[in-house]
C-alpha cells in the first residue's frame, strides 16, 4: 500500500522504515519555531536544568506578536529573549520589525519540501505551502525539544482535498479556505494531515498557496500540505541553496486517506466568516451592507505583497469611508519594502489608511489597532473568536483582502465589484 | 492522582483558547496565580473566583480549539481543576493538558450525562467516570502518557528521567 506525505516525512524524521497512522514516534524536527513566547519557554527550559540547547542551529526565534514593544513588560519580555539568543548562540533570530514568524521562516529559506517544523504557534502548518510538515505544539514541548532534539508525535491519518478549476474575478485563496472550513467545520480535520492536490493547485500563485495550510489550522488539522511543483522550486530558488528532492516525500498515488473531498474553484464566490467562529461561513451576499468600524489588512494569512496589491487596486482613486479606519500591517519587512517600491503603500496611505510595523498587529488583542467594545472589525486574519482582538464585546468578520479593502471604502461589508 | 473527585463545570462545543485564556495576557502574565485568575474569563466570569480544588471541567466537541497557548491548560491546572472531560479535544490543547499533568478525557457519553454541579469521580487507572446519572468508561491512557501524568507533566517527567 502506498504512503501519504505525513507517513513519508515522519518515517524519515523518526529514522524508521515505515510508519502507520496511530503509531507514536519520536521525531527530530529540522526547525523548532518560537516567538514572543520564547521568554516563557526559557523559564520552563530552566526548570530542566540543562544549561545548553542541544541543537542551537535548529532554533528559529522571531519577535512578532507585540512589536515594537507596547509596554515595559513586553519590552522586558523581548529583552529576556535577546539575552537567551546571545547566551545560546542562536543564529536564526529575527528582530522586531522583520515580520511574522511563519512568513519570515519561509522567506529565509528555513522551510522546504519534506522538512519538519514544530512550533509554539498554532499556525505552524503554514509552511506546508512549500511542501513542509509544520505542526503546532505547546511551550513545554518546545522546552523539551531544546533539551533533547526529539518529541513524541502520533502519525496522523490523512485527508485528501482535490482542487479543480480556477478562481473567478475578486475570488481568492482566502475565500476558498473559508469555504472549505465552512463546509467541513471547525473540527473537520482534527488530528489529521490535510493534502491539497489537483489541477486547481497549479492555478494558485505561491502567495495564495500560503493561505491554505495557514487557515487549515482553523479546521483542527495537525498539518496541511500543498503539492509542491515548479512554482514552488522557483520560489525557493535563491532562498534554499542545497538540492531539493521533491519525490522523497511526495505521497504515493495509492496512499490511503480517511476522507477525500473535491472543491471546484470556479464555483466559489467571496466568503465571510461571521462572529464568533471561523466555520460560521456565509456567502458575502448574506452580510452585504453590515457597517464596519475598522478594516484590518494583514497577518500571516493575508499580509503578503499580493494581498496589499489587491487592496491597492480596489482602493486606488478612492478614500476610506468617514467613520471607518483601515489598518494595513505587512507580514514582513520584505513585503513592506516591495509594497513601497511598487507604490501600493502610497496608494493606501493617500486613501487614508494607517500603516503598522510588520508583525501580528492587533490580530490577537496584543498590539495596536484593537477595537472598542461594540465595534465591528472586518479582517483578513484567520480567527474571529469572541474576545480575540481584546474585548469580548466586539465582532470580527473574516474576509479576503479585496473584500476588506472594498468594505473600508464603503464603510459597510461590500463586494469590490459593487464599488 | 489516579482518583479525581469534584464538582462539574459544564460548557458547550468549540470552546476556544481565546475564551479559556485571553490572548492579550499571553506575553505579560507568567505567575501561576496571575494566570489562574483569568481562567475562562470570557466564557464564564464566575469560574475563576469559585472553582475548588479537583473540580472537573466538562466540555463539548473540539474543546480548546484555536491558539497553541499553553496557558489554556495551565490556567485550569493552576485553578485547581482535576481533569477535563470533553466530547472531543483540539489536538494542541490535548497535548498541552497532558504535558501539564492535567488529564484530558474524551468521553461523549459522560459529557451527555453529566449536569452542571454534579459530583463526578474519575478513576484514571480503571478508565471510569461516575456521576449521578451512571457510570461511563473510557480507554485508559497508554503507559507513556500515564507516566507523564503521574510525574505531574512533561517537564517533571523529563527531569525525573534525567535523574534516573
Amino acid at each position: 500500500m502506498g504512503r501519504t506525505f505525513a507517513e513519508k516525512v515522519l518515517a524519515k524524521k523518526a529514522g524508521l522504515g515505515t510508519v502507520r497512522p496511530g503509531q507514536v514516534i519520536d521525531a527530530a524536527p529540522d526547525i523548532i519555531l518560537s516567538h514572543d513566547n520564547t521568554a516563557a519557554i526559557r523559564q520552563i527550559f530552566g526548570e530542566l536544568g540543562v544549561p545548553k540547547v542541544k541543537y542551537p542551529d535548529r532554533l528559529a526565534i522571531f519577535l512578532d506578536h507585540a512589536v515594537p514593544a507596547p509596554s515595559t513588560r513586553h519590552a522586558q519580555n523581548h529583552a529576556e529573549i535577546r539575552r537567551f539568543v546571545a547566551e545560546q548562540g542562536i543564529d536564526h533570530f529575527f528582530e522586531v520589525g522583520r515580520g511574522i514568524c511563519h512568513q519570515v521562516l519561509c522567506e529565509e529559506g528555513l522551510a522546504r519540501p519534506g522538512s519538519l517544523i514544530l512550533g509554539a504557534d498554532s499556525h505552524t502548518p503554514h509552511a506546508g505551502a512549500l511542501g513542509a510538515f509544520g505542526a503546532g505544539i505547546g511551550r513545554s514541548e518546545v522546552a523539551a525539544l531544546w533539551a533533547t532534539g526529539t518529541l513524541w508525535l502520533r502519525v496522523p491519518e490523512s485527508i485528501k482535498i482535490t482542487l479543480t478549476g480556477q478562481l473567478g474575478e475578486w475570488v481568492s485563496a482566502k475565500d476558498l479556505a473559508l469555504h472549505i472550513i465552512g463546509t467541513l467545520s471547525a473540527d473537520g480535520g482534527t488530528y489529521a494531515s490535510v493534502e491539497f492536490h489537483g489541477s486547481g493547485v497549479e492555478t494558485l500563485s505561491m502567495e495564495s498557496r500560503f493561505v491554505l495550510p495557514n487557515m487549515m489550522a482553523e479546521m483542527g488539522v495537525k498539518n496541511a500540505w500543498v503539492r509542491p511543483d515548479d512554482m514552488t522550486l522557483n520560489w525557493l530558488d535563491g532562498r534554499v541553496n542545497t538540492p531539493i528532492d521533491l519525490d522523497e516525500t511526495m505521497p504515493d498515488p495509492d496512499a490511503a486517506y480517511m476522507a477525500e473531498h473535491t472543491f471546484d474553484l470556479a464555483s466559489i464566490e467571496p466568503q465571510i466568516a461571521k462572529p464568533h467562529t471561523v466555520d460560521n461561513v456565509v456567502p458575502l451576499s448574506e452580510v452585504r451592507g453590515t457597517p464596519v468600524d475598522q478594516a484590518f489588512l494583514g497577518t500571516c494569512t493575508n499580509g503578503r505583497l499580493e494581498d496589499i496589491a489587491l487592496a491597492a487596486l480596489v482602493i486606488e482613486g478612492r478614500q476610506v469611508a468617514p467613520g471607518t479606519r483601515l489598518l494595513v500591517i505587512p507580514a514582513s519587512a520584505q513585503v513592506l519594502q516591495d509594497a513601497l517600491q511598487a507604490g501600493y503603500i502610497e496608494t493606501l496611505l493617500s486613501a487614508g489608511a494607517v500603516l503598522g510595523t510588520p508583525g501580528c498587529g492587533p490580530c490577537m488583542g496584543n498590539h495596536m489597532g484593537v477595537p472598542a467594545p461594540g465595534e465591528v472589525t472586518i479582517s483578513t486574519a484567520n480567527r474571529n473568536f469572541k474576545g480575540r482582538m481584546g474585548t469580548p464585546e466586539s465582532e470580527i468578520y473574516l474576509a479576503s483582502p479585496a473584500v476588506v479593502a472594498a468594505s473600508a471604502v464603503a464603510g459597510l461589508i461590500t463586494h469590490p465589484a459593487d464599488l | 492522582m489516579m482518583l479525581i473527585k469534584g464538582k462539574a463545570w459544564k460548557y458547550g462545543d468549540n470552546v476556544n483558547t481565546d475564551v479559556i485564556f485571553p490572548g492579550k495576557y499571553t506575553y505579560t502574565l507568567r505567575e501561576p496565580e496571575e494566570i489562574a485568575a483569568h481562567a475562562l474569563e470570557d466564557l464564564d466570569p464566575t469560574f475563576a473566583g469559585s472553582v475548588q480544588p479537583d473540580d472537573i471541567v466538562v466540555g463539548g466537541r473540539n474543546w480548546g480549539c484555536g491558539s497553541s497557548r499553553e496557558q489554556a491548560a495551565t490556567c485550569l491546572k493552576w485553578s485547581g481543576v482535576g481533569a477535563i472531560i470533553a466530547t472531543s479535544f483540539a489536538r494542541i490543547f490535548y497535548r498541552n493538558a497532558i504535558n501539564q499533568g492535567l488529564p484530558a478525557i474524551a468521553c461523549p457519553e459522560a459529557v451527555a450525562a453529566i449536569q452542571p454541579g454534579d459530583t463526578v469521580m474519575i478513576d484514571l487507572a480503571a478508565g471510569t467516570i461516575e456521576c449521578p446519572a451512571g457510570m461511563y468508561t473510557f480507554e485508559p491512557f497508554p503507559p507513556s502518557v500515564q507516566a507523564i501524568l503521574a510525574d505531574g507533566g512533561l517537564i517533571s517527567h523529563l527531569k525525573r528521567a534525567a535523574n534516573e
